[in-house]
């Protein structure tokens, strides 16, 4: 369970830095009166939608964490053998790579209110994130027409499950580029887009995060380090 | 949601919000049925928890009967009792408990006590509940599917959930119970997205962290436990779905089954283990968390008193909230580790009894010379705290490895955990419900069926549990439905075990006279008016009541005051709302619907 727990150690750091500001001390008895200071609800000035969207990326990234701790529990059994690592998988890390760029432009046309440009860049986020989802339909057929399927080996299952909830996620962002996109090419305003832009392009970034630390684990790296790691402490 | 410029200080929810601003319903479908209104989602998602907990609570008297007198029915064989049993657990547990605490009050009191006009995100929240109700239906599915329910205990440990010799293992019965759960998991989540951020971001003006009531800070708290812990749920779920679909060997050990090998091989039952405790301890506390809070403010309110400690009430919240994600394997003593580990899960559980203990010494020093109201909200805080302590010091015996490896699996730990997170928060969830049901109907709930049901409810609950911790330590196992004729079990045992299913039984019907209470008195209950219990927060300020949509009529509250100020020296009532301002501030904003203190009856200590 150690991958959750460095996980949640990072969360809770995250909330104890933020909790730390918000005047926990205070003696909230003595403190009748007017609000004096604006703004009153010492609330951030995040947008909903960005805090609520941050919030739904901690879930996801304890999901992932779960699973890369029931991962390496499962790896020091005996039956354990590492499973093929297509090579399509470094092309689709590639596209994924090139949709988050893509988005990034797109925040920033957005926020300089560059109309084509803008579609342009949510437009080749969305194909190339397309292009990552068929890629990794077809590294699951080159490893199934190798005779590695889902059930005979429990690395190979983890291969399957672990990109098919990560594509799913994947798939659950593109209803919302794909809005996004549509929006965009029906000539709605920039300044319109610029918030759903944003979440796109923090949901995307932090799922190839997400899939780059995956990736490792997969492909067996991210064990090597840990082996490493240990070696040098001991 | 709506676009609002994302920067600068737009965001401070404004004080006049316009009429296209909010979400409006526009027909009676969506006013009712497809509501995206919090409140209106709140009363959906209790009838829901409330309906199906019925059905948990039919199940546990089955199982009692079969307990209390055994060959007597013909229908209760063994596999219908652990199916009953696994059932019973997990309504109560999760669909029953969790729903109605974050889903049903963290709904209803979220937005009224931080003085917002809706959920953040209407839309997401409405989906929630329908993702809830489906995973309710595919729950119910199961008892009407070929084979009938899975009977692996609420804990679903494998192998033995999906193998052949347990009830609905291999037919349907365990895969609408896992889809069940992985669609509640996703339906919460998108229900507690909203409860974080409109705590986070929904606060009415002067409302600081630190002005919340404690209710928001337990529920707030406990939803941001469940959002991290429901995941090792769902990850759990998936790959026994997995498991179980396909074939594949995370969790299962190759097994030969009537004679068979089964497809399995080498995987890890204590995976499972890990990953449903790493759920199931935070679990236990994401249903005491908003019990915590909602029982702080029923007993300042009903004993005319500010709480005691505010602040060491938040950090306490707050520690337990983080601590309990490291105690998940105190569950698993008997399954074997290393004995380091179970010195380290030892002690983190024994830590989390501190700040516990504090909310109680809190609770009582609150109570202490305060001007205690014996209404029925009351009683049952009180209930709640005698039945919480003496839950918690049976915990602390089982949380010593010593201690817990004799009485594991037996029925003192049935006893223990009914009472802690069984009567405990159910009793809050009763108190709860007489506090707030003047606000959400206008109307008050019958005294006497009231105070009937209180005294039936407590005294029962203490018949039915408190015996079984003696029938624990004499050694009768738990999820066994029958004893037979087992040398060291004495024939009292089996006198306590009627006695048991007599009081159970009684309890259970007394509950049909709450329900009954809760229909008779929409239209025959006495009319409650604004804010029948004269207490200060929020939600007993709005423009009317039940509080109308947008919550607040024009303006919003401005708040000046924590929650608590009761029975302040020299104040013109027993209280002073949060939004108002008080005699000192002349000249400050004029809040409309303000202060309900004005033109109030004067009724200084009266019975509320
Ligand atoms: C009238 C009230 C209740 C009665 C009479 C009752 C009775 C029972 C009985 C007889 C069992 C089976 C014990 C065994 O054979 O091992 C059981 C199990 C259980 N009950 Fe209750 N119960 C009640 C309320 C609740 C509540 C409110 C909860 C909510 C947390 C709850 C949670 C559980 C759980 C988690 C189990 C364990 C199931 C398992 O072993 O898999 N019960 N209950
Ligand atoms: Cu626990």
């Amino acid at each position: 369970m150690s991958a959750i727990l460095i996980f949640l150690a990072l969360v809770m750091a995250v909330a104890g830095w933020w909790l730390a500001r918000q005047r926990l001390m205070s003696k909230p008895w003595l403190e009748a009166g007017p609000v004096n200071a604006f703004p009153a609800t010492e609330a951030s000035l995040l947008h909903p939608a960005k805090l609520g969207l941050g919030v739904f990326l901690a879930v996801v990234g304890a999901l992932f964490a779960l699973f890369i701790s029931a991962y390496f529990m499962r790896m020091v059994y005996a039956d354990w053998q590492a499973a093929p690592m297509p090579w399509l998988l470094w092309l689709n890390t590639g596209m994924l790579v090139l949709a988050s760029v893509a988005l990034q432009c797109a925040v920033v046309a957005a926020h300089k209110g560059q109309v084509d440009n803008l579609r342009l860049a949510l437009l080749v986020g969305a194909l190339t994130s397309v292009a990552f989802l068929g890629g990794q339909l077809l590294a699951w057929r080159d490893l199934a027409a190798n005779g590695y399927f889902a059930a005979d080996n429990p690395a190979v299952s983890f291969f399957y499950l672990i990109t098919a909830m990560h594509g799913l996620h994947i798939i659950g962002g593109l209803l919302v580029l794909g809005r996004t996109n549509v929006r965009a090419w029906r000539g709605e305003r920039p300044a319109k887009l610029t918030l759903t832009t944003e979440l796109c392009a923090m949901y995307w970034h932090v799922l190839l995060v997400v899939w780059l630390v995956l990736f490792a684990v997969l492909a067996g790296w991210a064990a090597d380090f840990v082996d490493i790691c240990r070696q040098l402490l001991s | 949601m709506v676009d609002v410029t994302p920067h600068g200080a737009d965001l401070i929810p404004p004080a006049e919000v316009g009429e296209m601003d909010l979400y409006h319903p526009h027909s009676w479908w969506t006013k009712y049925v497809f509501s995206q209104d919090a409140k209106v989602i709140a009363i959906q998602y209790s009838g829901t928890a409330l309906a199906i907990g019925l059905v948990a609570l039919v199940l546990s008297w089955l199982m009692r009967l079969q307990l209390g007198f055994p060959g007597t029915f013909d229908f209760i064989t063994p596999e219908a009792y652990y199916q009953f049993m696994t059932m019973h657990g997990m309504i109560m547990v999760i669909y029953l408990l969790t729903a109605l605490f974050l889903g049903g009050f963290g709904n209803y009191l979220i937005p009224l006590m931080v003085g917002a006009r809706d959920m953040v995100f209407p839309y997401v929240n409405m989906l929630s509940y329908w993702i809830y109700l489906l995973a309710v239906l595919v729950l119910v599915a199961s008892f009407f599917a070929p084979g009938g329910p899975t009977g692996a205990g609420w804990t679903l440990y494998p192998p033995q959930a999906i193998l052949s010799g347990t009830p609905g293992g291999t037919g349907p019965g365990i895969i609408l119970m896992l889809v069940s759960l992985i669609l509640f998991i996703i339906g919460f989540t998108m229900g507690g997205l909203n409860y974080v951020v409109t705590v986070l971001q929904g606060r009415t003006r002067g409302m600081t962290l630190m002005r919340l009531p404690l209710t928001v800070w337990g529920i707030f708290t406990a939803t941001v436990m469940a959002l991290l812990a429901f995941p090792a749920l769902f990850v759990a779920c998936v790959m026994m779905l997995f498991d179980r679909a396909i074939g594949s060997s995370f969790f299962m050990p190759a097994i030969v089954e009537m004679g068979e090998q089964s497809p399995h091989n080498g995987g890890s039952p204590i995976m499972f283990q890990h990953l449903f405790w790493f759920f199931g301890h935070p679990e236990v506390y994401i249903v005491a968390l908003p019990a915590f809070g909602i029982v702080s403010d029923l007993i300042s309110t009903h004993a005319r008193k500010n709480i005691f400690g505010y602040r060491m009430m938040v950090w306490a919240i707050v520690g337990i909230g983080a601590l309990s994600f490291v105690v998940w394997a105190h569950h698993m003593y008997v399954s074997g580790m290393h004995p380091y580990f179970g010195f380290f899960f030892a002690t983190t559980t024994l830590i989390i009894a501190v700040p516990t203990a504090i909310k109680v010494y809190n609770w009582v020093l609150t109570l202490w010379r305060g001007d205690i109201h014996l209404t029925i909200p009351m009683l049952f805080a009180l209930a709640f705290i005698v039945t919480f302590v003496n839950g918690g010091l049976t915990g602390l015996f089982l949380g010593n490895v010593v201690v817990d490896v004799p009485l594991s699996d037996t029925m003192f730990v049935v006893a223990h955990f009914h009472m802690v997170m069984g009567v405990a928060p159910i009793m809050v969830v009763f108190g709860a419900v007489y506090h707030w049901y003047p606000k959400m109907t206008g109307r008050m709930l019958n005294e006497w069926m009231g105070r009937f049901h209180f005294w039936v409810t407590f005294i029962g609950a203490y018949l039915i549990f408190f015996p079984m911790h003696y029938v624990g330590l004499v050694g009768v196992p738990r999820r066994y439905p029958e004893l037979g004729d087992t040398a060291f079990i004495p024939p009292s045992v089996h006198t306590l075990n009627e006695f048991i299913t007599v009081a159970a039984l009684t309890v259970g019907f007394a509950q049909l006279v709450f329900l009954f209470n809760l229909f008779w008195s929409i239209r025959h209950g006495k009319e409650a008016g604004d804010n029948p219990w004269r207490a200060t927060t929020l939600e007993w300020q709005t423009a009317g009541t039940p509080p109308p949509h947008g919550n607040f009529g024009k303006e919003l509250p401005v708040v000046y005051r924590w929650a608590y100020d009761y029975s302040v020296p020299g104040a013109p009532e027993d209280f002073i709302a949060q939004n108002d301002p008080g005699p000192a501030t002349q000249g400050g904003p004029a809040t409309r619907g303000g202060p309900a203190t004005q033109g109030g009856p004067a009724t200084q200590g009266g019975p509320a």
